[in-house]
């Protein structure tokens, strides 16, 4: 039955090469736009360099005080003395990583200035962050403890500083806001999507300028948590909520200006979306706004999509009148011109596959994310299946529910 | 076996109001060959419609082996026209987007039989007719004799007792319309039940009885 429904879905795709090629590009267009959307999506929240650990790591980014009846308000990173005392110390955790949110420096070489990310983090973080390290190692326990001026700098900074000779920069110092470094090792470095791993340079916490000393809730830094398992990470959330609910309201009702403290260990992408939203409700709408710009870019051209195919399915009247005459039931027919339209949109579904490859290998290599690595990995592609599927079904139900519908006296007079 | 009492066909538009067929009373026994004839447009083509289960009367019965069709869903009726009865249509109605087997097979299709089932069967009805050696052919490389035959083959495969033909020669020269007769003759020997609309007084002498219309209503 499925290969006689292919066959005609095909046979009449070769029918009328004109309208197959409009049909095609219009089901490619929209779904490598689709595509390149998801792959960017998997970019932003999947796990992948330096953070492949993603998928069992909780972030803790946020703090929030605020008054029960939110008038008052002071929310922004955690303080390196607030993530050693709640984060450092959870049992449930595999391992926990500290590292300050995003700073600029600069540096100059032969004279010209380089602008600089850095980045002040403990020994975990390059644990927890798996970076591929080029040259050299990462800093530990020992630079750490006696404040050593040393830095993990990316392939990028060695080239713009040392110039691109392919000499080993190791051991060699390079000079930061007037303080020498020596370079320890280098990174290959990651897109500045990864906002708590991505720099130029990273410093072990003790070096200048990292304010790691400051007490209070509040102050520039952030904690990757990595659970044992994903599954394990409900433990970890528990343990953290429970460490939080225990901290005196001293602590942080600063002059009783305060006293509510809201600091939750996220999954990134919970994190990400929290960044925006503060309460279900406003998630609710978020997810309708996404919804909704997702179903225009799809929904249009289906749409369009609907309208050609009832003009194309008109012409096959006499088909229907006849599978209907010989014992179709309207059911049997709405599947199969469901089952024609889902066969299409995998053809053009192929090609948006391959027309999305030809796109992210451009914005991998255009330089407009410095890094990118936008994939089609299984998660992209399987979604990407699943997008064609509603697609099809989107823009073939309606078509499919009318023709299967026709009257058979009706439909043999055509 | 196909029982029709009172049975009226009317089309409405918004201004007009055609009475199709009026009172039709018909009693085709089971093996027998019926013709229906008359003029164009006296409302043979949708007495067969109705006989067929492609149309629904405005009024009155309809009685297939004995029980009333009026009951049926759209599934059941669907479950009848497959085990029922094999419809020939005059502009043979062919997938051409289909090779002749893959024509003949489309009752089967409807069946819980597997495709090589259908496959044999398939052939066995091509055989019948004489069109084994097209079976990889499409609709558009066979003559109009050609062509009915494997709409008489598609007819057949499901092995129907009622086999209803629409003008089945009205497209074919006399001597392939002799062709057709011959098969549908040698069909309704072997046991099938065949009703036959046609203009064709010579053709309709050649059945077993003849029902004549004349403006929706029957004559004799």
């Amino acid at each position: 039955m499925l290969t006689n429904y292919i066959k005609i879905a095909w046979k009449v795709l070769l029918r009328h090469p004109f309208y197959t090629f409009i049909t095609l590009f219009g089901i490619t267009l929209t779904l490598t736009v689709l595509m390149v959307v998801t792959s960017f999506l998997d970019h932003l929240f999947g796990p992948h360099y330096p953070e492949v650990k993603r998928g069992r790591s909780l972030y803790i980014a946020t703090v929030i005080q605020t008054d029960s009846a939110s008038t008052t308000m002071s929310s922004g990173p955690a303080s390196f003395d607030f993530l050693t005392k709640y984060a450092k110390s959870l049992k449930s955790a595999e391992r926990v990583a500290i590292m300050s949110n995003f700073s600029f420096s600069n540096a100059y070489a032969n004279g010209k200035r380089i602008k600089l990310n850095t980045k002040y983090t403990d020994v975990d973080f390059w644990s927890v962050a798996d970076f591929e390290f080029l040259e050299g190692k990462p800093y530990d326990e020992t630079n750490v403890r006696n404040a050593d001026h040393v830095a993990v700098i990316t392939d990028a900074l060695r080239e713009q500083y040392f110039g691109n000779d392919a000499a080993p920069v190791v051991g060699k110092t390079i000079d930061i806001e007037n303080i020498n470094f020596r370079v320890i090792g280098v990174v290959k470095g990651s897109p500045p999507t990864r906002l708590y791993t991505y720099s130029d340079v990273y410093f072990p916490y003790t070096a200048p300028k990292s304010n790691y000393q400051e007490k209070g809730m509040r102050g520039r830094f952030v904690a990757i948590v990595v659970a044992k398992s994903a599954a394990e990470r409900k433990d970890v959330q528990a343990e953290f909520d429970s460490h939080v609910a225990r901290i005196p309201k001293a602590e942080y009702s600063e002059d009783k200006r305060f006293n509510m403290l809201i600091v939750k260990a996220d999954t990134y992408f919970d994190h990400f979306i929290n960044m925006f939203t503060r309460s279900d409700k406003d998630r609710v709408a978020l997810y309708g706004i996404v919804g909704l710009v997702l179903l225009m870019i799809m929904g249009l051209p289906a749409v369009n999509l609907v309208n050609v195919n009832v003009s194309r399915i008109l012409e096959r009247a006499s088909e229907i009148g006849v599978r209907k005459a010989f014992g179709a039931p309207s059911k049997a027919l709405l599947w199969q011109f469901i089952i024609e339209n889902v066969f299409i949109t995998f053809i053009g579904g192929a090609f948006a596959l391959l027309l999305t490859l030809v796109v992210i290998h451009f914005i991998n290599s255009s330089g407009w994310i410095a890094y990118a690595d936008l994939t089609i990995n299984l998660p992209v592609f399987a979604i990407s299946i699943l997008v064609c599927l509603v697609f099809g079904l989107l823009s073939g139900v309606l078509p499919a529910f009318r023709m299967s519908r026709l009257k058979i006296a009706e439909a043999l007079k055509v | 076996m196909i029982k029709l009492q009172n049975v009226e066909k009317v089309y409405r538009t918004s201004s007009i109001e055609t009475l199709a067929l009026n009172n039709i009373n018909i009693d085709v026994k089971k093996g027998e060959f019926v013709s229906i004839m008359g003029p164009s447009g006296c409302g043979k083509s949708t007495l067969l419609n109705i006989i067929g289960l492609l149309d629904a009367p405005s009024k009155g019965q309809i009685e297939i082996d004995g029980s009333p069709v009026k009951r049926y869903t759209d599934k059941h009726l669907a479950e009848l026209r497959n085990r029922k009865l094999g419809f020939i249509f005059q502009s043979f109605h062919l997938i051409n987007d289909l090779s002749v087997i893959d024509n003949v097979e489309i009752p089967l299709l409807y069946r819980n039989s597997s495709a090589k089932e259908r496959r044999e069967l398939a052939q066995e009805a091509l055989e019948k007719v004489g069109l084994s050696n097209r079976m990889k052919h499409f609709p558009k490389q066979l003559s109009g004799g050609q062509k009915q035959r494997v709409a008489i083959a598609r007819a057949i495969v499901g092995k129907p007792e009622i086999i209803l033909a629409d003008e089945p020669t009205g497209n074919l020269d006399s001597a392939m319309g002799n062709e057709i007769l011959g098969i549908l003759q040698k069909l309704n020997t072997d046991g099938a039940t065949i009703v036959m609309v046609t203009h064709d007084e010579a053709m309709a002498k050649k059945t077993d009885r003849l029902i004549r219309l004349f403006d929706g209503t029957q004559v004799s």
